[in-house]
């Protein structure tokens, strides 16, 4: 199918001028590990106070760290106008934010699982224990936040201000996903591990209602 | 002109009138005495601005099909006033937690939602105030209005989980407290009148919009010759 | 009255084909017009020079005819083509539309890809190496000079040879060799069929493969060969 096979060359554009310098992962990674070890300043936890704030602001990192790793998404394709050539050559153009939103899902990922062994350090919380539960809420959480983030980072590319703007636009609109992510990664961490399906099932939710809106409006995001 | 002041004089007077009733004729609640009855105004608001929010995704679903101007006129005014009536329900709120729990603010989830609610909007309006051409802005503001509304469900359910986890006092009670029938009639009625009012300054706000939308295009037109 | 409908059914009959229509197109942004009622109708195998000043709505054309920007009010048809949903001009626009931080040869392969062009690999080779660029395939486009990104951007959209060519003043920035390349390349694709459409500042060897020139003021076009006005005075519109 066309859409799948424009998906994956974008997909395969997007992961190569990553890969080739390596800006994004490194400048994310390092920013959630600053946040970390701020929050630890500021708050000067106890063990147990660790263990119980930890994953929240975990979480709470990760967002702070997208609103930053979002924003040259789209603006990237300002230079040269990359995005009309783009437009011109794809025969759907949810391909284009197909392609962005997995390939901002794979980094966020990925700096994520660099930053865990930190964090368990940091934090004083065993994660490898969990870690097959772990792994599914970081993606699902991700896969949320990179959606939403890829929609907003087209649009902010078009306003003024766009670097305050898209963390103003993004962060009230995530709220979901830092609340439920925090709770189900707080009771999955504890001395005495539960699952939260259920929290688990509201991020699967999530994530399909804001793809589902970005394959309905996308397009009308790269009008002109 | 005349049926504006009509519409403005009714909704005057409804809300005065609901005023009077919640004063007057709705009894004394049980424990919290003259405080409680704030709550008509205060559960009313919400309710008046939810539906304005309402109306503003309507609004922004019909601009991005048809592109007509007007629709987007609606959406702004409507997201305008509900944010004006969210922020009464912010503000009554805390007035009623002070006394009552001796706290203004305790992380309710009812409250806590509407405190997102009203920052998802006031970032709609913002990114408005941020894109110059007007076809644009309407577009994309459309757009992120609609996004922003198919969030509120998931943050209102996503915070209600988060209450349960962590149970804290209820501001004017839970969902369970019923009312007692005078209370009933007089919290609809206040529901009426801030749905009228709530009406009637979306489509001041609309005729406002509209005019300086004509007044934008002449200038820009009068800048290009 | 040039760039408005023919008056009556008897009035411009078509021996061939139609390859784009505008039709009563306008382009407002907020209130401003960039087009305005503008009618043409461009025959298969036509090399329509575009000339008129800064802002007079070239660039908009262009854009409205390679789909990227849909008009306010009228339509754009395709009428020659067998599926007008699929028709995709080749466009060379202002900016380069290439990227800067892959190599000429990632980014002429991977637009050749997306546009499911026979042998994606083979033909960007061909075509880097007509525009003597194979030597410099694995570099950086961002390490090319002004004429060698031009010379990029020109290829990026014949990729998928296309059957109508829309060039938005191709000739800026090219060194001699790359014009006598556009040069030859446009004869070529003229003689072959191709349906041209490019904006143009003044006379060259490149206004003069032109078989139509239209001259457009402030949206809409007030001259066209068609209706008797001159190529030259189209082109230099006594030197505004």
């Amino acid at each position: 199918m066309s859409l799948l096979s424009n998906t994956s060359i974008l997909l395969g554009k997007e992961l190569r001028t990553e890969f080739r310098s390596r800006e994004l992962l490194t400048t994310t990674a390092v920013f959630i590990l600053v946040v970390l070890i701020m929050f630890s300043f500021a708050i000067n936890p106890t063990a147990e106070e660790s263990r119980a704030f930890g994953p929240g602001l975990l979480w709470l990192a990760i967002l702070f760290a997208a609103s930053l790793m979002l924003q040259p998404c789209f603006l990237r394709e300002q230079n040269n106008d990359t995005l009309s050539s783009l437009r011109l050559a794809v025969s759907d153009p949810f391909a284009i934010f197909l392609a962005k939103l997995v390939a901002n899902t794979l980094f966020l990922l990925l700096t994520e699982l660099l930053m865990l062994p930190l964090f368990a350090v940091f934090y004083n919380i065993p994660v490898l224990p969990q870690l097959h539960y772990l792994l599914l809420i970081l993606f699902l959480g991700s896969l949320g936040v990179s959606t939403v983030g890829t929609a907003l980072s087209a649009i902010s590319a078009q306003a003024r201000m766009r670097e305050l703007l898209l963390p103003l636009l993004l962060l009230p609109i995530l709220t979901p996903i830092l609340v439920v992510s925090a709770i189900v990664t707080v009771k999955l961490l504890d001395r005495d591990p539960v699952v939260e399906w259920k929290g688990i099932g509201f991020l699967a939710v999530f994530d399909v209602v804001f793809l589902t809106a970005l394959w309905l409006f996308g397009e009308y995001l790269l009008e002109e | 002109m005349s049926k504006r002041i009509l519409l403005g004089a009714v909704a005057v007077l409804l809300v005065i009138a609901a005023a009077f009733a919640s004063f007057y004729i709705a009894p004394l609640e049980r424990t919290m005495g003259a405080l409680q009855k704030i709550f008509y105004f205060h559960a009313a608001s919400a309710w008046a601005g939810m539906d304005a929010f309402f109306v503003c995704f309507i609004a922004n679903l019909l601009y991005v099909w048809k592109r007509k101007p007007s629709y987007d006129w609606v959406a702004v005014s409507a997201a305008e006033v509900g944010l004006a009536f969210t922020t009464v329900v912010l503000i009554t709120g805390p007035i009623w937690a002070k006394p009552a729990w001796g706290i203004w603010w305790t992380w309710d989830a009812r409250l806590t939602s509407t405190f997102v609610l009203w920052l998802l909007y006031v970032s709609y309006l913002l990114l408005r105030s941020l894109i110059e051409e007007p076809d644009r802005r309407a577009l994309l503001s459309s757009i992120f209005g609609i996004f922003a509304y198919l969030d509120v469900p998931l943050v209102y359910g996503s915070i209600r989980w988060w209450r349960t986890q962590h149970p804290q006092p209820v501001i004017m009670g839970g969902p369970g407290s019923g009312l007692e029938p005078t209370m009933a009639k007089v919290f609809f009625f206040s529901v009426l009148a801030m749905h009228v009012l709530m009406i009637f300054l979306i489509r001041e706000r609309y005729l406002l919009e509209q005019t300086s939308s004509e007044v934008e295009l002449l200038q820009r037109e009068a800048e290009a010759t | 009255m040039p760039g408005t409908p023919p008056k009556s059914p008897l009035a411009a009959p078509t021996q061939t084909p139609t390859a784009l229509r505008f039709e009563n197109i306008d382009k407002r942004y907020g209130g401003l017009f960039a087009l305005r009622g503008v009618y043409l109708e461009i025959a298969a195998g036509e090399c329509v020079a575009l000339a008129g000043r800064n802002g007079s709505g070239k660039t908009t054309l262009l854009r409205i005819a390679s789909r990227l920007v849909r008009p306010s009010a009228g339509a754009l048809s395709f009428p020659d083509a067998a599926t007008p949903a699929t028709v995709r001009p080749g466009y060379v626009a202002h900016s380069t539309m290439v990227y800067d931080e892959l190599t000429a040869e990632e980014n002429l392969v991977l637009f050749a890809r997306l546009q499911n062009v026979d042998q994606p690999t083979a033909r960007a080779e061909a075509l880097l190496h007509e525009l003597s660029l194979h030597d410099r395939r694995k570099s950086l486009v961002r390490t090319f000079s002004r004429g060698m990104r031009q010379r990029i951007a020109i290829a990026r959209a014949l990729l998928h040879r296309p059957s109508i060519l829309l060039l938005d003043e191709p000739a800026t920035g090219l060194d001699p060799f790359g014009f006598a390349w556009l040069s030859r390349t446009l004869r070529d694709l003229s003689a072959s069929g191709c349906t041209i459409v490019m904006s143009l500042h003044g006379e060259s060897e490149i206004s003069a493969l032109a078989t139509r020139a239209l001259r457009l003021d402030a949206g809409k076009v007030v001259a066209d060969t068609k209706s008797g006005a001159s190529l030259h005075s189209i082109l230099t519109f006594g030197g505004a």
